[in-house]
């Protein structure tokens, strides 16, 4: 049990999408992981605070609404000043607007701190193999 | 007939109320000056003199003592994030009828260390962390507490996975160890740490401020009185198994350095669609404000409102009302003897209750989303608590008590505020709420019955 990684997840911002929330929380946790999750609505400090008391091993942001760039600003930044220097930190939905190339738009996020960035219809499965890799889970 | 005696020991007061517990009848009340420095039981029987004086001699078959004397219940407590552990120990302690002198986040430093020890508390309420969770905070602030020194008690309300080792750390000390107020995140398990403080207040604080030698007269100093009111205001909205209750409530109580307030309800929102953020808020909630109080904190008041709207309400010039509140602030034994005074006072009231209850209470935030309009909830949603109980001596005093308790209802100008939109106004005014909570321990029947008899009904605040 004291193994077991600790994830936060949440939806950042103004934005009020539930479903893919509640879906993620079930595939994380039925991957054995321990699942810290925020719902809806989300402020970078809200993440944060919860990563700082639980000791979580990664923040998981997820964004449907298009302003995900504008949200996610500065938040590696703030995770430093909050002393979680180097928490894995992912982000993934449709997180910016209208149709880019999604290897351009990964670019920006990595350039503001992300580790990974997943475009638009990613399945679970993706993210949590990507989360095993990176927090060196084995199996 | 069967009388029993209910004591507050206050730091300027000892209040008695005598009630028969037989035929759930009020005796009388009655009070005199506390006497903690010679021996309280000179402060005690002088009470009980005018008292008797009243009721004519009784014969006690019980006495009960609740106690804020000598500052009362005074607690340090320090967690990590400050929205999180530290407001849920912060929660704890109040709860529990402390007076909280402190509350620390993130790690104790040497200089946080020296202000502790200089602060004398009584108990230190020490958490951090969610089950598993962060260690290095508390291990970090068992062992600043540790070099610092000093006797009082510690209690460890923190992450389970690092208890036993701030227990080591502090070996020597009096320590104990409880379940964790934030086990997980998002959840508040308050009551075991306010179990033990309030055990720790029974056998160790009782006696270390002087109260022992009543204490052999009576039968218990059961808690500080704060929690005694607690309990009042819980059994008077829950009631019992064989009498209702009257439902949800706020009381609030306008003292000369604090003003306290209660509510006795589940808090949810409205909306089913409402988001809700933040710490999940205890259906029973103690907040208090040390800003604001009719003398000692009269300048908080003024601070919290506004010099014009003080000047406003009470229809005095600005500069007056100045020159009387620092007059009030050093003289603090005044009573509203002239009638300017009494305006004033009414204003200061309105003014305290006002701040009081809208720090007590939730807020709404409306969101523009893609998806439409948004609402997110924080603390309390109050605004459908139908039942105010309102006591303190600006408020029992005055024949405007309607007038200065419409300030804690739902105010048009700050529509974020979730306060009550109406409710039916009790007054305590004879004072006897701490006592029947201190009655409610043993004869709860009895204290409701009273409780509900005595109160008057002051009508509708709208």
């Amino acid at each position: 049990m004291s193994n077991q990684k600790k994830l936060v997840i949440g939806v950042i911002g103004a934005d009020v999408h539930a479903v893919g929330n509640k879906i993620l929380y079930h595939a994380f946790t039925d991957a054995g992981f321990e699942v810290i999750n925020l719902g809806v609505m989300v402020s970078q400090e809200e993440y944060i605070a919860a990563a700082i008391e639980s000791n979580a091993d990664a923040i998981v942001v997820s964004s449907l609404y298009g302003q995900g760039e504008l949200d996610c600003r500065g938040m590696r930044e703030k995770c430093d000043e909050a002393g979680l220097e180097g928490i894995l930190l992912y982000v993934g939905g449709n997180i910016v607007i209208g149709k880019q190339p999604f290897d351009e738009v990964e670019k920006r996020f990595k350039a503001m701190g992300f580790n990974r960035a997943f475009p638009p219809g990613t399945p679970p499965e993706t993210t949590i193999e990507a989360l095993k890799e990176d927090l060196h889970v084995e199996g | 007939m069967r009388p029993i005696l209910l004591i507050d020991f206050g730091s300027t007061y000892t209040k008695v109320t005598a009630v028969d517990v037989e035929n759930a009848k009020l005796l009388g009340s009655a009070a005199a000056y506390t006497t903690v420095q010679t021996d309280v039981n000179d402060g005690l029987a002088n009470a009980v003199t005018r008292l008797e004086e009243q009721t004519g001699k009784l014969d006690f078959a019980e006495r009960y003592a609740c106690s804020s004397a000598a500052g009362g219940l005074r607690m340090i407590a320090s967690g990590l994030v400050p929205e999180l552990t530290a407001e849920a120990a912060k929660c704890a302690s109040l709860g529990a009828g402390a007076k909280v002198v402190k509350t620390y986040s993130f790690e104790l430093t040497e200089d946080d260390a020296a202000e502790i020890l200089a602060a004398k508390p009584d108990i230190f309420l020490l958490v951090g962390g969610t089950d598993g969770g962060n260690k290095a905070c508390i291990l970090n602030n068992a062992h600043v507490l540790a070099e610092a020194g000093g006797s009082f008690p510690i209690v460890i309300a923190g992450n389970r996975n690092a208890a036993r080792e701030c227990e080591r750390i502090l070996a020597g000390r009096e320590v104990y160890v409880c379940e964790n107020v934030m086990p997980k995140f998002g959840t508040l398990n308050i009551e075991p740490a306010q179990q033990r403080i309030r055990d720790i207040f029974l056998n160790r604080i009782v006696r270390a401020k002087g109260l022992t030698k009543a204490s052999e007269l009576i039968s218990g100093i059961l808690m500080p009185t704060p929690s005694a009111f607690l309990a009042a205001m819980r059994l008077l909205a829950d009631g019992t198994k064989a009498q209702s209750g009257i439902g949800e409530l706020i009381a609030v109580d306008v003292g000369g350095a604090t003003t306290d307030v209660y509510s006795i309800a589940d808090g949810m929102p409205d909306h089913p669609g409402t988001i809700l953020k933040g710490l999940p808020e205890p259906y029973v909630k103690r907040t208090v404000e040390g800003d604001v109080g009719m003398r000692y904190s009269i300048h908080g008041i003024v601070d919290a409102a506004g010099l014009d709207t003080v000047a406003a309400i009470s229809g005095l010039a600005a500069e007056r009302v100045k020159e009387l509140v620092d007059f009030l602030g050093t003289h603090t034994d005044t009573l509203p003897n002239t009638p300017e005074l009494e305006t004033l006072d009414e204003a200061l009231a309105g003014c305290a209750i006002r701040t009081a209850v809208t720090r007590h209470a939730g807020r709404i935030e409306e969101t523009y989303t893609m998806m439409g309009l948004a609402y997110a909830q924080t603390g309390k949603n109050l605004m459908n608590v139908e039942r105010l109980v309102v006591t303190g001596g600006s408020l029992i005093h005055t024949k405007n008590t309607g007038k200065i308790a419409s300030y804690a209802l739902y105010d048009p100008k700050d529509t974020a505020s979730l306060k009550p939109r109406k409710a039916e106004l009790l007054v305590d005014r004879k004072y006897i709420l701490a006592a029947m909570g201190l009655l409610s321990e043993h004869y709860p029947e009895a204290a409701l019955t009273i409780m509900k008899e005595e109160l008057e009904n002051d009508g509708l605040a709208e």
